[in-house]
C-alpha cells in the first residue's frame, strides 16, 4: 500500500499547529451545522492571530454566549484580521470590530461566495453572476456584459488552510457528509494549500463504498477525529 | 391611519394568502419571519416542496425531538419529508440562482414602484451581511414580498422610490400585506386585492406607492 495516499490522523491541537499568524483560513459550516468545532476550539486555544477568516457566517456571539460560539469564538478572542462571509449579523462582535474599524470584513452574496471558492479550487479565473447587480453591492466591481445581459465577475477565492467537518473518511481522506452539515465543507476541500478534516469516524480502506464518497481522499491532507465538546457532539 | 390589526392575525392572514397562491409541486425557498409560516397554510391537496438555502429540497416542519445535523437556514431543526435530498452550497444556490425555484417569499424593509426590494440593512446600523437574499431575489421566477403595509411608526413600506441599499433590483413580482395584495403586470404595480378593514381610497391614501388599481379589485382571499 503507498503510503504517502494514507492519511496522517492527528489530534486537533496538533493540526492546528499547521495554522500560522497572518494566514488565510476557511472554515466549513452554516449556521450550527458542518461546522469543525473541535478543529475551531483548537484553533482559539492555539491563540494565533491576524488570520483571514473564511466562513459562511460567523456563528453566534450575544448576551447568552458572550465568548462566541464555534468560529465566532475566533472573532470574540480578536485572532482576525479580516472576515469574508455572506452573513455576520448573529455575531455582534463581527459587527462591533467592524464599525470600530479594528476588523476588515468582505461580505459577499451566498451564492457567490460559494462559486469564488469553487472558482478558486477550480482554477477557474472567476465566475460571472447576476446576483447584486443593480445593487451597491456591484459598486466596486468589474461589470461584464453577455449577450447584453450584466454580471458581476466574482473572483476566486483560496485560502492556506481549510478546516472542515464531514461525517466519515477512510484512511486515504475519502469523505462523506451527513445531513445539513454538508454546506460549504466540499467547495472548501477544493481551494485550499492544506486541507484538515474533522470527522466523526475513521476507516480502513473499503470502509466507505466509492458511490458514496463526495470529496476524494486526494483533496484531503489532515484527519482528525471530532471531539466530545458541546456543539462537536450535537452536530 | 390604516386600523392597527392584532399582530398573530397580521402573520398568519398574510402567510396564508401567499400559500393560496402556490400552485400544487411548485419549490419554494421561504426566509425568516412571516415567510417561514407559509408552509402552515398550504391548502388541502396541494403540496409545495420547501427548499432551504444551506441545502435542503423538501423540508418538513420542526421534529418533535430537535436533531441539530438537520437545520434550516434560520438555525432551527427541520424534518425531512419522503423525497427529500441533501445537497451542497454550491448545488443549493445553483438551484436558487439558476431559475430551479418556483418562488421565494421574503420579508421588507422598503419595496418600490418599480419593484426594487430592501430588506438588508439600515446603513447606520450594524451591518447583518446579505445572506442568500440577494441571490434568491435575483434567481427565483416569483418574488414574494410578505410584509405589514406599515412599520412600526405607521409609515407606509410600499414607497415610491427605496431609499435603502437594494437586494434586488426591480425583482419583486408580488406583495401581500395585511391589508392587499399588489401584483406588478405589465411592469405596473396593481392593486388586485383588498382586505374587509379598508377602502381602496383609505388604502391608496395611506400607501406612498402608487398603485394601479385594478379593473375589478377582489376581496383579498383567505380573510375572515
Amino acid at each position: 500500500m503507498p503510503t504517502k495516499l494514507i492519511k496522517p490522523v492527528m489530534s486537533a491541537d496538533e493540526a492546528v499547529r499547521n495554522v500560522n499568524d497572518g494566514m488565510s483560513v476557511m472554515v466549513g459550516g452554516f449556521n450550527y451545522g458542518g461546522v469543525p468545532y473541535t478543529l475551531v476550539d483548537a484553533l482559539v486555544k492555539s491563540g494565533v492571530k491576524d488570520l483571514h477568516l473564511i466562513a459562511n457566517d460567523t456563528l453566534y456571539a450575544n448576551d447568552k454566549v458572550p465568548e462566541g460560539i464555534g468560529h465566532g469564538m475566533l472573532v470574540v478572542n480578536g485572532q482576525v484580521r479580516k472576515v469574508t462571509a455572506s452573513h455576520i449579523g448573529l455575531n455582534r462582535e463581527t459587527g462591533r470590530l467592524f464599525n470600530e474599524k479594528k476588523m476588515e470584513l468582505e461580505l459577499v452574496p451566498q451564492g457567490s461566495l460559494v462559486e469564488r471558492i469553487r472558482a478558486g479550487g477550480f482554477g477557474l479565473g472567476g465566475v460571472l453572476t447576476p446576483t447584486g447587480v443593480g445593487t451597491c453591492y456591484e459598486d466596486d466591481k468589474q461589470i461584464v456584459e453577455v449577450d447584453g445581459k450584466r454580471y458581476i465577475v466574482e473572483k476566486p477565492l483560496r485560502a492556506n488552510v481549510a478546516l472542515i467537518r464531514a461525517h466519515k473518511a477512510d484512511r486515504y481522506g475519502n469523505l462523506t457528509y451527513f445531513g445539513t452539515g454538508r454546506n460549504f465543507n466540499p467547495a472548501m476541500a477544493t481551494a485550499a494549500d492544506l486541507v484538515i478534516a474533522e470527522v466523526d469516524a475513521i476507516l480502513e480502506l473499503g470502509g466507505i463504498d466509492p458511490n458514496d464518497v463526495v470529496t476524494p481522499g486526494i483533496l484531503v491532507d489532515i484527519l482528525v477525529l471530532k471531539g466530545d465538546g458541546y456543539y462537536a457532539s450535537r452536530t | 391611519m390604516l386600523p392597527v390589526l392584532d399582530e398573530e392575525i397580521v402573520r398568519i392572514r398574510i402567510a396564508k394568502r401567499i400559500a393560496l397562491d402556490l400552485e400544487d409541486g411548485s419549490v419554494v425557498n421561504l426566509g425568516i419571519g412571516i415567510p417561514t409560516l407559509v408552509s402552515d397554510y398550504v391548502p388541502e391537496g396541494r403540496s409545495v416542496v420547501t427548499q432551504t438555502e444551506n441545502g435542503v429540497v423538501g423540508a418538513g416542519p420542526k421534529p418533535e425531538k430537535d436533531d441539530w445535523r438537520f437545520i434550516g437556514a434560520g438555525g432551527r431543526c427541520l424534518s425531512l419529508l419522503p423525497g427529500s435530498s441533501i445537497v451542497a452550497s454550491d448545488m443549493s444556490f445553483g438551484l436558487i440562482r439558476g431559475g430551479h425555484l418556483d418562488a421565494t417569499v421574503l420579508g421588507a424593509l422598503e419595496v418600490d414602484e418599480k419593484g426594487n426590494l430592501a430588506n438588508w440593512w439600515i446603513p447606520g446600523k450594524l451591518v447583518p451581511g446579505m445572506g442568500g437574499a440577494m441571490d434568491l431575489v435575483t434567481g427565483a421566477k416569483t418574488v414574494y414580498v410578505a410584509t405589514t403595509h406599515c412599520d412600526k411608526k405607521g409609515k407606509s413600506k410600499l414607497v415610491k422610490t427605496c431609499t435603502l441599499p437594494l437586494t434586488g433590483a426591480e425583482v419583486t413580482d408580488v406583495i401581500v400585506t395585511e391589508f392587499c395584495v399588489v401584483r406588478k403586470i405589465d411592469g405596473v404595480m396593481t392593486l388586485c386585492e383588498i382586505a374587509p378593514e379598508v377602502t381602496v381610497e383609505e388604502l391608496v391614501a395611506h400607501t406612498d406607492m402608487t398603485l394601479k388599481i385594478a379593473n375589478t379589485v377582489l376581496p383579498m382571499e383567505g380573510c375572515k
